[in-house]
């Protein structure tokens, strides 16, 4: 009993939950800055790379392949490994520009290697969704390979892939957090810096419910967009 | 007089024409012609050809031997503008195809304006037009699942029309219909061809064909087996399998 007491007390004292507030918060900012960055930046190379890897034809052969590459690599490799490598590596490269960016930048610029890696796949499965009578459809009218993406295939494969989408932004989210460990001071460094000097654990909690309210209205959406398409896709059986 | 200046040769010059599929050869030294302002009906079983024949004049399907000449252009041998070819030549499928994401409007627009560069508000109202004369001009903002698949069909076909072609593919565009709504989209056909529009069709709908038709071909096995006018075809088949087909359709009860 007196062993529960002491953990209840270590993780969910009031008062000292109540003083972490502000310093988490501080880094929380650091947080959703890197999200919205990388979730931008996310968007649209993983099209870009899921449109390479469909490319037709024997010469898009090396595209295609370097694509695949790319994919393997960045879903395989530990986030965190990733992480190491880009804001320890890159600095020490000494490659001008490249190696003076902040931890903040060098944190965008793990997660968006990494989560490009998984969404290029979401995108390339909501792409081969789009029945090939689609694309049969807009070549015969003479729309041109790219008019044919562009006005007909593109847009009905992000359609059907928003829910896995926002599953993955859910993922990054989360991983912001990760890239404390090349240095960037965000709110579960913050949290823990905080519990170190406190000798006690509210602050990781006072994170943890950052990280639960930016993630709930996400979710919910999600199940919205599903539901919504569901119901679409019901009135069109009758 | 067309474009290219073979006005005396036929619109489309099919030329012993073969294709495979892996080791299933589909057409078997297939030659067919069609005159300009001509309707010719493929008919036979599924998977005879019919289907990949007018594919392959579309260059949806690539052609392994023969040529295929439209409107004096050589598909096979020159090196051709897909695209170009494709924006003289309407396809119409079986499944209408059209566009989920757009509204009907759009669909009908989106050919006209991207591969033919005609300004929005012209390709509009041109599509209006088209819609307004097959009933549908109150449709023209629905989208597509609006629709019955008679009256989906009529914009598909209206789609193909918007680009102004000067040849149209319809391949089975009935086949996929309930009963009751073959003949709206029939009597536009009908209305296509009574305007001079060439043609070719592959269809079941053997009533139709006889009606329509200035040639008929019956297709068995990758191959045209044999080649007339209507009345000859239905009436006097020369070909015993044709004969056999027909007897099959009748007892189907599709000649209507």
């Amino acid at each position: 009993m007196n062993a529960l007491h002491h953990v209840l007390h270590a993780f969910f004292n009031l008062h000292s939950f109540t003083l972490a507030i502000p310093d988490v918060w501080a880094g929380f900012q650091l947080n959703l800055k890197m999200m919205v960055i990388a979730e931008a930046l996310v968007l649209v190379i993983a099209l870009g790379i899921a449109i390479v890897r469909g490319l037709p034809g024997p010469g898009a052969k090396p595209l295609r392949a370097l694509a695949i590459a790319y994919t393997d690599f960045f879903r395989g490799t530990p986030i965190i490994i990733v992480a190491y490598f880009v804001g320890f590596g890159l600095p020490g490269l000494q490659l001008g520009f490249i190696s003076k960016q902040s931890f903040v930048t060098y944190g965008v610029i793990t997660l968006t290697l990494v989560y490009s890696a998984y969404v290029t796949e979401v995108y390339r499965a909501g792409i081969e969704s789009v029945h090939a009578s689609q694309r049969a459809a807009a070549r015969s009218l003479g729309l041109s390979y790219w008019q044919s993406m562009r006005y007909v295939i593109v847009p009905q494969a992000v359609r059907r892939v928003i829910p896995p989408l926002l599953n993955d932004f859910v993922g990054l989210q989360k991983d912001t957090a990760i890239v404390s460990v090349i240095g960037v001071t965000e709110a579960a460094s913050l949290a823990q810096q905080f519990s170190n000097n406190n000798g006690d654990f509210p602050s990781l909690l006072v994170a943890a419910v950052f990280f639960i309210l930016l993630t709930i209205p996400l979710a919910r959406f999600t199940d919205y967009l599903v539901a919504q398409r569901e119901r679409r896709e019901r009135a069109q059986a009758f | 007089m067309s474009e290219n200046g073979n006005s005396a040769g036929p619109f489309v010059d099919v030329d012993n024409v073969s294709k495979w599929f892996g080791d299933l050869q589909v057409l078997d030294h297939v030659s067919l012609q069609v005159q300009e302002h001509g309707v010719v009906c493929l008919i036979g079983a599924s998977g005879s050809g019919k289907s990949t024949l007018l594919r392959c004049i579309n260059m949806l399907e690539r052609v392994e031997e023969g040529d295929i000449t439209v409107d004096g252009q050589c598909l096979t041998k020159d090196k051709v503008n897909v695209n170009d070819v494709r924006r003289k030549i309407g396809i119409v499928f079986q499944a209408y195809n059209l566009f989920p994401h757009m509204t009907v409007l759009q669909n009908v627009v989106l050919a006209p304006r991207k591969a033919r560069r005609v300004p929005r508000g012209e390709a509009e109202w041109a599509a209006r037009a088209l819609l307004s004369r097959i009933g549908l001009e109150a449709k023209a903002d629905e989208f597509p699942d609006r629709l019955s698949g008679g009256q989906q069909q009529r914009v598909a076909i209206v789609r193909a029309l918007a680009m102004q072609p000067k040849l149209m593919l319809l391949d089975e565009i009935t086949s996929a219909l309930d009963p009751q709504l073959v003949s709206e989209v029939l009597a536009l056909v009908r209305e296509l061809a009574d305007s001079g529009m060439t043609m070719i069709l592959a269809t079941h709908e053997m009533a139709f064909a006889r009606e329509v038709a200035d040639k008929v071909c019956f297709l068995d096995d990758g191959r045209i087996l044999e080649e007339g006018p209507p009345d000859q075809i239905f009436s006097e088949p020369r070909e015993a399998r044709t004969r056999e087909f027909l007897s099959m359709v009748l007892a189907g009860g599709r000649m209507g």
